[in-house]
């Protein structure tokens, strides 16, 4: 008796549901970093790319995807690690983005610093640190509301 | 391919030391933000490590980790180049070392993106997009100090004219150079050079300090034929615990 394979979109959807370990309020499927899902005679593999090569999370976020799809009663899983092509903010799902922006967090652009400020809108910003609490954050304050706010750096 | 297993020792080992260095100041930086800066560009540096020492590994083919490589050899083993070992002095000097640093480092990956081999355009890929982001945060610190007050400036003119003389390392050639070169795997350290150099005119300018008439450069970091005494002290931190607790694990 062959065990079922659930279809790579219902795990996709599955992962969706895995949070990011520092920035909770996206999933590791709208943060890009799940870049495959893949049957492989009876072994589902799961590739994964690192957001920068030294992000602590990167590690925790493959146990969490393995403990989330070994509950769904998958048992024969892989997680492969890739760095080619490299991880790029354009992966960030619309989705993410909103779920940033409503969260408190800007999300990237291209121009290299937030549109608005993502708690009041005012527009009138100032960087404070080109870094911030993760790898993936600088630190911003806004001139009209005069709160400090992070932003997701575009890479 | 031996020389590529050496070029992999000294991109990772000039990352690993200089990632190590930069954490020395985890706690102990003149304000919040730039703690903050220093520890990310540490990360940032041990990531790039992790690869380029596992790719070190993986083509010796012995069965060692970029770990066992990282905590298990001695200093005579080590290729980085002798400016990432130089202590990190004030705040200022640490910024300068980084500057120019960063200047080559980013010139090399991009270079590095038309490899012949794959897993170094991989890498290179990967790392050269953090790279980018330090000399960003690198020049224009250096720009922002060099420029600043009376104190400020000559604190980062006297670095720069103790740490000029480690810049020269990084465009020497050696014969494994030339034999990467010839494989088209990395491009020859001088070829570097004319863009580094207009770089570095450009931002020192600004920062209004003056480049050492000199242009004697010290060598042996790379080749491991002769690195400064800092190195060993290093050492004895960064592999205290695996060498008196032998495979520790978290």
């Amino acid at each position: 008796m062959v065990a079922p394979r659930p279809d790579p979109v219902e795990i996709w959807a599955w992962l969706d549901a895995v949070p990011d370990p520092e920035i909770p309020v996206i999933s590791v499927v709208d943060l890009g970093i799940v870049r495959d899902v893949a049957w492989d005679d009876g072994v589902l593999t799961v590739t994964i790319t690192p957001t920068y090569s030294g992000c602590p999370a990167t590690s925790l976020i493959a146990t969490e995807i393995e403990s989330a799809l070994r509950a769904k009663g998958i048992d024969r899983l892989r997680i492969d690690r890739r760095i080619f092509p490299p991880w790029t903010t354009d992966w960030l799902t619309e989705k993410g983005r909103a779920r940033l922006e409503s969260y408190g967090i800007a999300p990237p652009r291209a121009a290299g610093g937030p549109e608005r400020c993502p708690r009041c809108g005012g527009s009138d910003l100032e960087r404070i640190s080109q870094f911030g609490s993760t790898p993936c954050k600088a630190q911003w304050r806004c001139r009209d509301c005069l709160e400090p706010f992070d932003y997701f750096k575009c890479i | 391919m031996d020389a590529l297993h050496e070029f992999c020792l000294r991109m990772g080992d000039n990352t690993l030391v200089l990632g190590h260095r930069v954490s020395e100041w985890c706690g102990h930086s003149p304000v919040l933000e730039e703690d903050i800066a220093l520890a990310n560009t540490a990360l940032d540096l041990i990531g790039q490590t992790q690869m380029w020492l596992g790719l070190a590994a993986e083509i010796e083919g012995q069965g060692r980790t970029a770990d066992d490589l990282a905590f298990l050899r001695d200093a005579w083993d080590f290729r980085n180049l002798l400016l990432v070992e130089l202590p990190n002095g004030d705040f200022g000097q640490t910024m300068m070392r980084q500057f120019l640093f960063d200047t080559w480092h980013h010139a090399m990956l991009t270079a590095l993106a038309g490899s012949s081999d794959d897993r170094v355009v991989a890498i290179a890929a990967k790392a050269v997009k953090e790279a980018s982001y330090h000399l960003e945060r690198s020049a224009g610190t250096v720009i922002g100090l060099g420029d600043g007050t009376a104190e400020s400036h000559a604190r980062m003119q006297a670095a720069l004219d103790l740490l000029y003389p480690y810049y020269g390392e990084m465009f020497a050639a050696d014969a494994t150079d030339t034999a990467l070169a010839a494989a088209g795997i990395a491009p020859l350290p001088e070829s570097l050079r004319a863009s580094c150099d207009v770089r570095l005119r450009q931002v020192t300018e600004e920062a209004t300090l003056t480049l050492p008439a000199s242009s004697f450069a010290h060598s042996g970091g790379k080749t491991g034929a002769r690195h400064t005494e800092n190195l060993g002290h290093i050492l004895t931190q960064m592999q205290w615990l695996q060498r008196a607790y032998p495979g520790a694990t978290w």
